[in-house]
């Protein structure tokens, strides 16, 4: 193809290994994270087919969904006997593979998408799989990332490719600035609520304008990190300056010549000038507010100084959801969102358990307490996340205001392990759903920023942050 | 993977919007190392009660729909996670197609994966084959694969769009690692290729 490209045209005619004359294409997969839950399945295929790794050393494996976050886990006693199960496959897995791989007990342990950027195995440019549909979160380094199952996890695996067809291009600009109290989680949550959770579907979505640039890469990634939640593919950002001060000196990143020759590269990778987009979204930054989520579907979004909707405002199957996810959620419409108490708060997640997540949720708890009663917990997204927020006096201030203090993992994003909603318990949660049972059955999730999650920890309902700050 | 040419089966219509992979197979149910087993759980915080009792009016334990093969369902199935657990607990149940006015992108690959056909149509059809599914167990929905047609109880058609290649793979049952080893030369020409181009990977 000649012609201007978009950067997700670019990076995808650099893995092209074949195309079939019906358009079914074989990508070249550089890097395949793994975790314990969506791969056991797919090492028992290579093993009853007799089939290797192809590329051990582009295939990286950390457990997180299943690890309990409370100290003493490394003693598989603390782990129900599935969970324990899960893990030591995992273990095994990777010995007998020969993949590179951070067990429990490794201080680089932690959720695969922190994990994988932060030890430099993520690089602009690259194609970055994993058993794991928040792998778009990769996307903010101008990687095309995306979640795959099982069995395209044992393809990988077996041929270090993916059969695939190229996606349409969607372009998500957000113009001007972010106004105080606004962070990258309240972009990438209105844009889904302008989207809606199918508006990707098809696509893969490349995020540009002022507001984007102006994000550090930690909210960078948390804004690709939600792409799936908006039914795209991935979620791009071409990489700049920023990127490159990331990655430079980490562990897997390259050095020297290469690095050089790595930069030269890196920096062809953006959307030419008239390139095409089949589908283009603009929101101004000026106009996004601090959001929640009222109802079971990440695109429930709405500002934090309005009024949960009636069924009615729905159009189609959208008002049957609507009055299922009040019900669910324990909701009357015309409720102010400020008026919703809360039961407990969770921060951490792939989408927010970075380092600056916890910097912005410490700032709001700086020498103030929770809410007598409340339940919160912070669980860094990596034991190195933990310690460089114990340097920094982070976790002194989480402790002090109340807060439990944990080791790293997915822990209540998904709920597999021990740290789970009771029914009707109400939660500010800085992951990236709120399906209904998805933090506990009969739980109730509302999605938010790390400092709005904080700020409601203090307040006891969801507050709108712009009053603390 | 078993071979999918023609089905005629009861459907079950779903016509709840953003049904997700959660709700599909709840998380506590991800625990397993294995594919199988996992029908009992389909649907399982919408199907039990917490102490396992049956809710009555959940669509698969009316007695109609028991025995159901397809599923009607409402727009954007199979979003959220990508866990393969549910297409797996789809086909361990009897599901073998679905039908619905658009899916998430990684669930409608993980069904061609394990044999079952995922189809898109356009909302008016899927209206026409959702009031065809609520008459229960006497009406039979026909899924053609090699005509590419959705025939209702009364013989009303739809045609149906479906990739080529994928066609092809659920027709013959195909392992698609199988059929991409025979292109391996390539492969390794590609990497032979990045060793000079990009090296760092």
């Amino acid at each position: 193809m000649s012609g201007p490209k978009t950067l997700y045209d670019k990076i995808w005619d650099a893995h092209l290994v074949d195309e079939a004359a019906d358009g079914t294409c074989l990508l070249y997969i550089d890097r395949h994270l793994v975790h314990e839950v969506t791969s056991p399945q797919a090492f028992e295929g290579l093993r009853m087919t007799g089939r290797k790794v192809r590329a051990p050393g582009k295939t990286i494996a950390v457990p997180d969904h299943n690890v309990p976050t409370t100290q003493g886990r490394e003693n598989p006693a603390q782990m129900p006997e599935e969970s324990r199960i899960q893990v030591a496959a995992l273990d095994k897995n990777a010995k007998d593979f020969g993949i590179h791989y951070y067990p429990v007990t490794d201080i680089r342990q932690g959720i695969v998408h922190i994990v994988g950027p932060e030890q430099g195995w993520t690089l602009p440019g690259m194609t970055v799989v994993c058993g794991d549909s928040h792998t778009a979160t990769h996307g903010a380094f101008g990687a095309l990332a995306h979640g795959i199952g099982t069995s395209e996890v044992e393809h990988v695996l077996a041929t270090q490719t993916l059969i695939q067809k190229k996606s349409k291009n969607m372009k998500v600009e957000i113009t001007g600035k972010l106004r105080p109290g606004v962070t990258a989680k309240d972009i990438t949550l209105s844009v889904i609520g302008a989207t809606g959770t199918a508006g990707g579907t098809g696509y893969v979505i490349e995020y540009c304008g002022e507001a984007i640039r102006d994000l550090s890469m930690e909210g960078r990634m948390t804004v690709c990190n939600m792409a799936i939640e908006g039914g795209a593919r991935a979620g791009l950002i071409a990489p700049d300056e920023k990127t490159f001060e990331y990655v430079k000196g980490r562990p897997h990143a390259p050095k020297g010549a290469q690095w050089e020759a790595a930069l030269a590269w890196w920096k062809t990778l953006y959307t030419d000038e008239g390139a095409h987009f089949d589908k283009v979204v603009t929101l101004k930054g000026e106009d996004i507010a601090p959001v929640v989520t009222w109802g079971t579907s990440p695109e429930d979004v709405l500002p934090i100084t309005g009024v949960v909707p009636a069924p009615e405002n729905f159009e189609g199957g959208k008002v049957e959801a609507a009055r299922r996810s009040l019900e669910y959620m324990d909701l009357t419409p015309g409720q102010k969102l400020e008026d919703i108490q809360i039961d407990t708060v969770f921060i951490g997640s792939c989408t927010n358990g970075r380092i600056e997540d916890l910097r912005a949720a410490a700032a709001i708890l700086k020498g103030k307490k929770i809410k007598d009663g409340m339940r919160a917990m912070v669980v860094p997204g990596s034991g190195l996340v933990r310690a460089q927020a114990e340097e920094e006096g982070l976790a002194q201030i989480f402790i002090d205001a109340g807060f439990e203090w944990r080791l790293a993992g997915c822990s209540m994003c998904l709920a597999m392990n021990p740290d789970q909603l009771s029914p009707g318990e109400r939660c500010a949660a800085t992951s990236n759903r709120n399906f209904e049972g998805r933090q506990g059955r009969g739980g109730r999730t509302h999605l938010m920023s790390p400092a709005m999650a904080a700020a409601a920890a203090v307040t006891g309902h969801l507050t709108d942050v712009r009053t603390m700050i | 993977m078993d071979k999918f040419t023609t089905l005629t089966g009861i459907a079950a219509p779903m016509p709840l919007v953003n049904i997700d992979t959660d709700m599909i197979i709840p998380k506590q149910f991800l625990k397993t190392i294995k594919r199988s087993g996992l029908g009992k759980n389909l649907f399982d915080e919408m199907r039990f009660t917490p102490d396992g009792a049956e809710i009555a009016d959940f669509v698969l334990n009316q007695p109609a729909y028991r025995n159901a093969q397809i599923i009607v369902a409402g727009d954007n199935f199979g979003c959220g996670s990508s866990r393969e657990h549910a297409p797996w607990a789809l086909l361990d149940f009897g599901i073998r197609c679905v039908i619905s006015t658009s899916f998430a992108d990684i669930f409608f690959n993980n069904c061609f994966k394990n044999g079952i056909l995922p189809i898109v149509l356009p909302q008016a059809a899927v209206d026409v084959l959702m009031e065809d599914a609520r008459k229960g167990a006497n009406a039979r929905m026909t899924v053609d694969l090699e005509a590419q047609t959705v025939t209702t109880s009364d013989g009303q058609s739809f045609a149906f769009e479906v990739d080529p290649f994928r066609k092809h793979c659920l027709q013959n049952g195909l392992d698609d690692i199988g059929l991409t080893l025979e292109k391996v030369t390539a492969i390794d020409r590609f990497e032979n290729s990045m060793d000079q181009s990009r090296p760092w990977v």
